[in-house]
């Protein structure tokens, strides 16, 4: 089959690979009708991530038709399924819990140290996204197995489209647990770095969770321009003072929950972060926190800070300071994308939530390099790519 | 040199003692017939009954299932065993051990009988934690021995035994808990090729 590999930074390449077969008992194989490009993709791509191989297929949104089960799956032939990044079993504690996230049970044994080294813990197994994780191949392809199918996939009523649905495997469960984490009361100003789909989402669900206003953070003008769309007001950090402008936008309280939805990968011209981009360049740090500690900085004081943004590693200069002194809360993780499924799979068929706004462009699963290239250079137009293995038998 | 009366009076298990060789005499003294001079010992949670997870561990010729270098386990009676474990190089080591103590969904210990290449002895023990399941507990006191095949052996088990005795246990949880062991191979010939 054809699939999407990385071959090194800024190096992806479609490759045929061996097709995918059943190998344990709950394992499905599913046929990719559609799969995203992720802005955490962009952080692979950028040789961001280790424990990366040459041949590894990328991809962690995506959803397709079943066409294999395992004698213990509960799919069967024929269903639509969208795959949840996150590989739980279902039967943990943790999983007991709905913190599917940290499921030790999907992780393979011998992928667990790095983890255990880094973090303290192993994590759950996630779909293409670095040995780190479990090594999983990817959803950047033809067909891709997916394990624990009893518990994991959410099937898709008849006549429901991809391009609706296909969100609900990382980037809408991701935006809609950090507006939860951000613990939005009636009447709050809730401020969001990054326009990217996370944080667009995030924007939405802040407004379906009560938030008064809205202030959301980017230097895209078409971002900002979606931003708007559902009702936030803007700051592009390349015309404006970003502390200075949440601060008289909220009479000098700050706002009262942030959301960092940038992450390791900042832009902007600020002297925290070209540091960091420095240091990073010589492997003497991995991450470049600029957003979060703006919005540590800017949160009012008992505040709420909530950060679905990816690190990876260690930051320098984290103002721990301000962060206690102003007696703020954090709330991260990777997403729970297995609990919110259901909720958010009918908040879009009652058109509560909007999700195709995103897409600005489809193309076929061949022209992902291409597609990765765009993503990364042109983020202003590209807001999101969704690749179409289908595209290519019809083309 | 320290003995075991020398160790410091805290509620840290034996395996994350920083004294090698006292932890190792300490820990002699509750393994029954202890053999062995180095120590590795982990704990695992698993969301499953003890006497569940005692009655798996208990039948020997389950255990290649979740541990990676154990290539086959023959069963002379209800007590004796004979152990064929993989070395790196294409060779294997072997010994028959013996069961010298069990108490029905609590404990397994075990010590290797005369002539073994790997002399070692050591006990699982299985405790309930209300609303969590079972907590398991591996102790292993093993002896790796001279020559060449001793240094190949100690090669393996000294490149990081507590880390081989982790993913032993990570495994058996994953198997317990989910009826599976957690694989990224994309097909069966993948994992025949990768192994457990």
């Amino acid at each position: 089959m054809k699939a999407l590999a990385w071959h090194g930074k800024h190096d992806v390449r479609i490759d045929n690979v061996p097709d995918p077969g059943i190998v344990n008992p709950r394992d499905c194989i599913i046929k990719v009708t559609s799969t995203a490009i992720c802005g955490s993709d962009l952080h692979l791509y950028d040789g961001y991530i280790p424990t990366m191989k040459a041949g590894d297929v990328l991809g962690h949104e995506f959803m397709g038709e079943v066409v294999e089960v395992g004698p213990k799956s509960t799919l069967k032939k024929g269903d639509r399924v969208v795959v949840p990044f996150t590989i739980a079993c279902g039967s943990c504690y943790h999983c007991g819990k709905h913190q599917y996230s940290a499921c030790p049970n999907g992780l393979p044994a011998d992928n667990q140290d790095i983890a255990m080294e880094l973090y303290g813990h192993e994590m759950s197994g996630l779909f293409g996204y670095s040995h780190m994780t479990g090594g999983y191949a990817g959803g950047q392809a033809e067909y891709v197995r997916v394990p624990f199918s009893d518990v994991g996939p959410i099937v898709i009523p008849d006549g429901v489209p991809d391009d609706k649905v296909l969100f609900l495997s990382d980037i809408l469960p991701t935006g809609w647990q950090a507006a939860e984490y951000a613990e939005i009361e009636p009447g709050d100003t809730v401020a969001v770095w990054g326009c990217g789909p996370v944080g667009l989402f995030a924007v939405q669900s802040a407004f379906l969770m009560g938030a008064a206003r809205v202030i959301a953070i980017d230097h895209f003008p078409r971002r900002l321009e979606l931003a708007a769309k559902f009702g936030a007001e803007t700051i592009n950090f390349e015309e404006s003072a970003v502390y200075e402008a949440l601060m008289e936008m909220t009479g000098g309280i700050g706002p009262d929950a942030v959301i960092d939805a940038v992450g390791l990968e900042a832009h902007g011209l600020f002297v925290d972060n070209v540091v960091d981009q420095v240091k990073a360049s010589l492997l003497l740090g991995t991450d470049r926190p600029h957003s979060i500690r703006q919005a540590i900085i800017a949160c009012r004081k008992g505040g709420r800070v909530s950060m679905p943004a990816v690190y990876g590693g260690f930051v320098d200069k984290f103002p721990l300071g301000a962060f206690m002194e102003k007696g703020l809360t954090l709330k991260t993780g990777q997403t729970h994308v297995q609990h919110y499924m259901p909720a958010l799979l009918n908040a879009i068929m009652e058109d509560k939530i909007d999700t195709e706004f995103l897409i600005s462009h489809r193309m076929p699963l061949t022209d992902a390099p291409h597609g990765y290239k765009m993503f990364k250079d042109r983020q202003n137009e590209y807001t999101k790519i969704v690749l179409k293995p289908g595209m290519d038998q019809a083309a | 040199m320290t003995d075991a009366s020398d160790l410091p009076k805290d509620d840290a298990p034996l395996a994350a003692s920083k004294q090698g060789s006292a932890a190792v005499e300490a820990a002699s003294g509750n393994v029954p017939e202890a053999q062995g001079a180095h120590i590795t010992g982990r704990s695992v949670t698993i969301n499953k009954p003890a006497q569940e997870l005692y009655a798996f561990f208990r039948d020997f010729s389950n255990l290649p299932n979740f541990m990676e270098n154990v290539e086959s386990i023959r069963l002379h009676d209800e007590q004796r065993s004979h152990w064929v474990v993989k070395a790196p190089g294409g060779r294997t080591v072997e010994w028959d051990a013996r069961v010298t103590e069990e108490v029905p969904g609590r404990l397994i210990a075990w010590t290797s009988e005369e002539g073994a290449d790997v002399p070692n002895s050591g006990k699982v023990e299985f405790k309930p934690v209300e609303g969590r399941g079972t907590v398991v507990t591996a102790t292993i006191l093993y002896d790796p021995p001279g020559g060449i095949i001793g240094k190949i052996v100690a090669k393996m088990f000294q490149r990081e035994p507590a880390i081989q005795a982790r993913r032993d246990l990570r495994r058996f949880k994953q198997l317990m808990e989910t009826g599976e062991v957690a694989t990224p191979a994309k097909n069966r010939a993948e994992f025949e090729e990768m192994g457990l």
